[in-house]
């Protein structure tokens, strides 16, 4: 084999909404890519998320990660667009803004104060927010409760529908030649001669290039190429109503109405290590907590609860790096893969098939935790 | 599509399905007395429209969906008839309002 030429450009190492929305820019830009993925029973924050394509609140302590956010956003209708024009998946984009309500003064002053931290922060982007009171907030959305006495407003704030952006996804990147290859999850890496080896049950694969994106595996990934991801997982658990006609027209960070009918509600933050179980305390949290935003809530009938594991780093802000020992392996990981798909795919992915991340990602490279990178 | 067993007791619950008087067995299910009075579309989907009908009659699959007394989203299957109810198959999603 010596000699032949590699597999594939690239190999990207995990099938969920990360890898497949670099997989699809990288195909988009003419580089031969493989997806190695996991089977069904693979931990999957891509089936499990709230799907909310979000902006505001999102920076405090980084402010580039809010401007990261923001150029995301923005990128989306398009992004969207372009899937729904070459796979005919209508991923259900909207941006009409979102809330944050509040259940008391003492609540909407929090909100105000974390939002105007947030702002003054040195170098953070500019864009518009509202603070609304009861009266602005019932006009946009009629059925809150007698509690509610003001809300956080964003215009920048949509929502999609998450289970077919991973769906548009895997149709489109497969239309453009990526290889998808489930069941193949990886054991180990070996750099040689400037090729990487993917070794794992199925077999060996070569790739000039490898992209992480395997979630909290990448924890146990990244190190084989000299890549750090101290990242964990963060169990989050949401309840789901029967299909109603739309009532509510704006996302409110913990409640939706998805473009089918289900109202969502969410999401806890639990440390949870691995256990994606869903208990019944934190379910009815959610659910009497929801009820007081929205009254109505409290008619429909609740049809499922699910719990999936976001991919979490100490400080919450995603990582993209770039290995010094092993140039060529690249590393994505976030909790915000729905938010971020646009700029995974439009921005992370022009980068891996240039060889190099650019300055701004610089700022997002696990080195800032203090881990050295290893080996 | 279905027909009483001849031995069956007779029908003696009176009730309307979308607005029409029909009759069903004591203790028949909303969908059995749906099926036995020839409705086999009870609803259409929340998201395609394609009309749906009782399926598992078990509780499990939601397909048997239809108003019942102003209430949409009901499971028939998993509910008695009753003297009076007013059962109306269902268009697309269940509508709430406050």
């Amino acid at each position: 084999m010596a000699g032949a030429r590699v597999d594939f450009d690239v190999a990207i190492v995990g099938g969920g909404l990360v890898g497949t929305s670099v997989a699809w820019g990288l195909a988009r830009a003419g580089r031969k890519v493989a997806v190695l993925d996991e089977g069904d029973i693979a931990y999957r924050a891509s089936r499990g998320n709230f799907a909310l394509v979000w902006v505001q609140s999102k920076g405090q302590g980084m402010p580039e990660y809010a401007a990261w956010t923001k150029r995301s956003s923005d990128a989306w209708q398009g992004f969207a667009a372009e899937l729904q024009e070459s796979t005919k998946v209508d991923v259900a984009f909207e941006r009409p803004g979102g809330l944050v309500l509040a259940l008391s003064d003492d609540e909407l002053g929090a909100r105000v104060d974390a939002l105007k931290r947030l702002h003054n922060q040195p170098n953070m982007v500019r864009y518009p927010y509202e603070i609304l009171g009861r009266g602005a907030v019932e006009k946009l959305v009629p059925e809150i409760g007698p509690e509610v006495v003001g809300a956080s407003y964003c215009p920048l704030d949509g929502q999609c529908n998450s289970l077919r952006l991973l769906r548009a996804l895997h149709t489109g990147m497969r239309q453009l030649g990526v290889q998808y290859l489930p069941n193949r999850g990886v054991d180990a890496i070996e750099f040689r001669g400037s090729e990487f080896h993917l070794r794992g049950r199925g077999g060996e694969l070569r790739a000039e290039k490898i992209v992480l994106a395997a979630g909290i595996g990448n924890a146990r990934l990244g190190p084989m190429v000299g890549l750090a991801a101290p990242v964990r997982p963060q169990r989050g658990q949401i309840v789901v109503t029967e299909r109603v006609q739309k009532f509510l027209c704006y996302p409110i960070l913990t409640i939706r109405q998805t473009d089918e009918g289900s109202v969502l509600m969410g999401d806890s933050a639990e440390e949870a290590g691995f256990d994606d179980s869903v208990g019944l305390g934190v379910v009815s949290t959610i659910a009497s907590r929801a009820v007081r935003m929205v009254p109505l809530l409290a008619r429909l009938n609740v049809v499922r609860t699910w719990a999936a594991l976001r991919v979490m780093t100490a400080d919450g802000f995603p990582i993209y790096d770039h290995s010094q020992s092993c140039p060529g392996a690249f590393l994505v990981t976030c909790h915000s893969g729905v938010t971020l798909a646009a700029n995974h795919a439009l921005a992370i992915a022009p980068m891996v098939a240039a060889g190099r991340l650019a300055a701004e990602t610089h700022v997002f490279s696990a080195g800032r935790f203090g881990v050295p990178q290893t080996a | 599509m279905f027909r009483r067993l001849p031995d069956a007791a007779p029908c003696a619950i009176g009730f309307f399905i979308d607005g029409k008087p029909a009759s069903a067995r004591a203790g028949d299910t909303v969908a059995a007395a749906l099926l036995a009075a020839g409705i086999t579309a009870c609803r259409t989907s929340a998201v395609s429209a394609a009309p749906r009908a009782p399926y598992c009659t078990m509780g499990v699959c939601f397909e048997c969906l239809v108003t019942i007394d102003g209430v949409g989203n009901r499971q028939a299957c998993m509910l008695r008839v009753a003297d009076g109810m007013r059962v109306e198959t269902q268009r697309g999603r269940r509508v709430v309002s406050s």
